[in-house]
């Protein structure tokens, strides 16, 4: 690509400072001004070379946004822009509390599934959401304040599992709504 | 009669002349055409005054065509021949339409799409769909008396590539110039957002003649941004109808109908769930071709029960909707009904039950899609009044492809905004493989055989490499209309393959050229006129947008040189206008539009720029 903003990593491109740590409101707030600029709504009836660029880089701002305004995504992007990569594929070397902690999950998943139990999916979604939350806050801490990249890399790993757990406590709502 | 504008003396009349453009409701029932006339979306009527266009259309032996309110009429007559409902069956195959077999047509399965033979030969859904298409450009074009820049042709939400892809197809068919496609949903969300200058988020229930759309949007400040969108393609009005008509055959003892009383059956049953909707009881008399005669009445209370499962069936995608949204019932500020089918009061119930509160109907549920396309349609020709808003949309369906064992790895999931392109690395099972299929699938399930299945396509002559070394990326890019193109790329070698999604259920541009030819009212010579006329439209809009660019930016970011080749490539395209050459008319045009991308890029860096203070991108390094 040889558009010059193209070069740019995704907090540059939302003018924010690269930290975990964001203003969400003031993201979303870049991100509607920028599609606002470049949307290949505005380019329709311009010239095709102007709608393909157009194209490129709504899509670009897309992806930007979608990664920086999720927890996970976010802190994964952050760490490959310090050098470290997250290693969810390969390293599975999780300590041990937290892999028990993830098998009382899933059981407790199933469990509801089996049950149709909506009420207790909905309390074990909204522990999930507390949990994940806690997760960001050292993330945060390992991040911006430690910038301890190797620490963060394991809470990400962590993170992943979150997400799976998420993931099946989704799928199993839409498994008793069948 | 007209009257003729004189305007001020020193004022151009027309500084950017009024660009005549549509917003298209393609419907399964009924279509509808609207255009903004003096900042005001308006349907058009045709010439005795009717909104609605039926969606029927009746081939007859002399290749001639009726399309509307006439081929309604004899849809009983000669059912094999008057195809109704079509969208139904657009990117669908013969297993796709699970209970079509009651329908009256004489299906052929095709390869991809679904089609009909008729009286006048076998025809594809995308034909038909651009038979009422082109009723509707003709009706346009004689209410404001010119040809149209382009048109928003509207989909459901949850139509998938394959379904997307005919639409358009049908559409360029027509002779319509597709501005954009645009989700059914969202037509609505923008056209009751300006009118009643909404702000929060929004739910709009979609439920048509045959597809079942529900959208999650945020309004704020002039930004439509959908969140989450489900739906089901298969569900809509005509389900109701069909309802009723089986409980009418078990009411009366009967079975194994033919075609003629079939359709006239459905009809009643639609005249009398349209009746439902006012009273309390309706009575349905026909007779049939035995001779025997029908007379029963059907009370709203019966006709509740045997539809209820229907109403539920739209329960779930809301749910879902609401889940991806990450949101809850009591998050949503209004709910914005669309289509003839939420007219029922039991689907009205319904959905007041799951929000907690009555949902808005103050636009007509028939129009609303169609005013909302229209809007949308005056912005993207280019006619901008001074409320400029986004729209940010998104794909329903996630895009995948297959992988080991049969498996679906999705590259792009559902509800990720559009445009969008993602791309992901694959290698080879076996040592020496120098070819790799790549089929391309959408939907949820984690099966390749549950998903649908879009394209296949192989990248050959990668360089022989022990198994797992070779490095293929394969990069999916969705563009606004909401369509896939793909390309795959042996990033050692640079071997690549592109494909637009589209040979497993579009049409290649010359099957759609074949199409034009074989229809009667475009004979060789109406094909040349069209094409150039086309060329010649397309040839000064980018004349006017790349002379509207130089004047704005040329001197700011072009040296003299780089002005100086547009300049001359102006100049070659003003040249061959004057020709009646079409060929030579589009290669000035490509070589016009290869001569300002590098001007492209620059002008978009500097909207970039803008869009965050004026600031210049290099600045903002921390």
């Amino acid at each position: 690509m040889s558009v010059p903003g193209f070069q740019q990593d995704f907090f540059q491109l939302f003018g924010l400072p690269a930290s975990y740590r964001l203003d969400n409101a003031l993201l979303e707030q870049h991100y509607h001004a920028l599609q606002e600029q470049i949307h290949p709504d505005k380019f329709s009836h311009l010239s095709e070379a102007e709608r393909r660029v157009s194209m490129q880089w709504s899509a670009r701002v897309n992806e930007a946004y979608q990664t920086l305004s999720n927890p996970a995504r976010r802190a994964r992007y952050l760490l490959s822009l310090h050098g470290v990569d997250s290693q969810e594929e390969t390293n599975t070397a999780m300590p041990a509390d937290f892999l028990m902690e993830q098998m009382e999950w899933r059981e407790a998943i199933e469990e509801a599934r089996q049950a149709r139990d909506i009420a207790e999916l909905d309390k074990l979604e909204s522990r999930l959401q507390h949990e994940l939350h806690g997760l960001e806050a050292q993330l945060a801490d390992k991040i911006d304040i430690a910038r301890d990249y190797a620490a963060a890399a394991g809470s990400v790993r962590k993170l992943k599992f979150m997400e799976r757990l998420a993931e099946e406590i989704a799928s199993a709502f839409d498994a008793i709504d069948t | 009669m007209a009257l003729l504008q004189i305007s001020e003396p020193g004022l151009s009349a027309a500084p950017h002349q009024h660009r005549l453009a549509v917003g298209i409701d393609l419907g399964t029932t009924n279509s509808l055409v609207a255009t903004v006339r003096n900042g005001i979306s308006v349907v058009l009527n045709d010439e005795n005054g009717r909104a609605l266009l039926p969606s029927v259309v009746r081939y007859l032996a002399d290749a001639s065509v009726q399309v509307g309110e006439a081929a309604q009429a004899l849809q009983s007559e000669d059912p094999a021949n008057t195809i109704v409902s079509v969208k139904r069956f657009m990117g669908r195959g013969l297993s796709d339409l699970g209970s079509g077999s009651g329908l009256p047509y004489r299906f052929v399965d095709a390869p991809g799409m679904v089609q009909l033979r008729t009286v006048a030969g076998i025809k594809s859904p995308v034909e038909v769909s651009a038979e009422i298409l082109k009723v509707l450009r003709i009706r346009a074009e004689n209410a404001l008396g010119g040809s149209l820049v382009g048109a928003v042709i509207t989909v459901p939400a949850y139509f998938d590539d394959a379904q997307r892809q005919a639409t358009k197809d049908a559409a360029k068919l027509a002779g319509l110039n597709v501005l954009r496609l645009l989700n059914e949903p969202t037509a609505a969300a923008i056209a009751y957002g300006l009118d009643n200058a909404a702000e929060g988020v929004y739910a709009v229930y979609d439920l048509g003649g045959g597809t079942f759309d529900i959208s999650i949007l945020k309004l704020s400040r002039g930004v439509f941004e959908v969140l989450a969108t489900n739906g089901n393609s298969a569900l809509g009005g005509d389900d109701f109808d069909h309802r009723i008509y089986c409980w009418l055959l078990e009411k009366n003892n009967l079975s194994a109908l033919g075609a003629p009383d079939t359709r006239l059956l459905l009809t009643r049953a639609r005249a009398a769930k349209e009746e439902l909707t006012e009273h309390a009881e309706t009575r349905m008399t026909a007779n049939l071709r035995s001779g025997e005669a029908i007379d029963t009445v059907l009370t709203q209370q019966d006709f509740h029960a045997m539809s209820q499962n229907l109403v539920e069936h739209t329960l779930q995608p809301m749910r879902r909707a609401l889940r991806d949204a990450g949101l809850r019932v009591e998050d949503i500020k209004g709910v914005v009904m669309v289509g003839g089918a939420t007219r029922m009061p039991q689907v009205q119930r319904a959905v007041a039950e799951f929000f907690g509160q009555v949902p808005l109907t103050n636009l007509d549920p028939d129009k609303v899609v169609a005013l909302g396309a229209a809007i949308q349609a005056n912005v993207l020709a280019g006619n901008r009044g001074g409320d400029d808003w986004l729209l940010l949309d998104v794909i329903p369906l996630s895009l995948g492809i297959e992988t080991m064992g049969g498996l679906t790895e999705k590259i792009i999931p559902r509800n990720s905004t559009i445009p969008t392109a993602r791309a992901q690395e694959f290698t080879t099972f076996k040592d020496g493989q120098t070819a790799m299929s790549v089929h391309v699938v959408q939907g949820e399930r984690e099966l390749v055989s549950d998903c649908r299945s879009l394209a296949k396509f192989e990248l050959r002559g990668i360089p022989p490499m022990v198994a797992g070394a070779a490095r293929i990326r394969i990069t999916f890019q969705v563009d606004a209309d909401g369509l896939l193109n793909v390309t795959a790329r042996e990033l050692g070698s640079g071997v690549e393959t592109a494909v637009t999604v589209k040979p497993s259920y579009g049409l290649s541009d010359a099957e759609i050229t074949r199409m034009l030819q074989d229809s009667s009212q475009h004979a060789q010579d109406d094909m040349q006129a069209r094409a150039l006329r086309e060329q010649q439209v397309e040839a000064r809009q980018l004349l006017e947008a790349v002379q509207n660019a130089l004047a704005q930016d040329g001197a700011a970011l072009l040296d003299q040189a780089g002005q100086a080749r547009i300049r001359g490539s102006m100049d070659g395209l003003r040249a061959v206008l004057q020709t009646d050459d079409h060929h030579a008319i589009k290669r000035a045009i490509t070589q016009l539009n290869d001569a300002t991308v590098a001007f492209a890029q620059a002008r978009m860096d500097k909207s970039v720029s803008r869009a965050l203070g004026g600031r210049k991108l290099t600045d903002l390094e921390m």
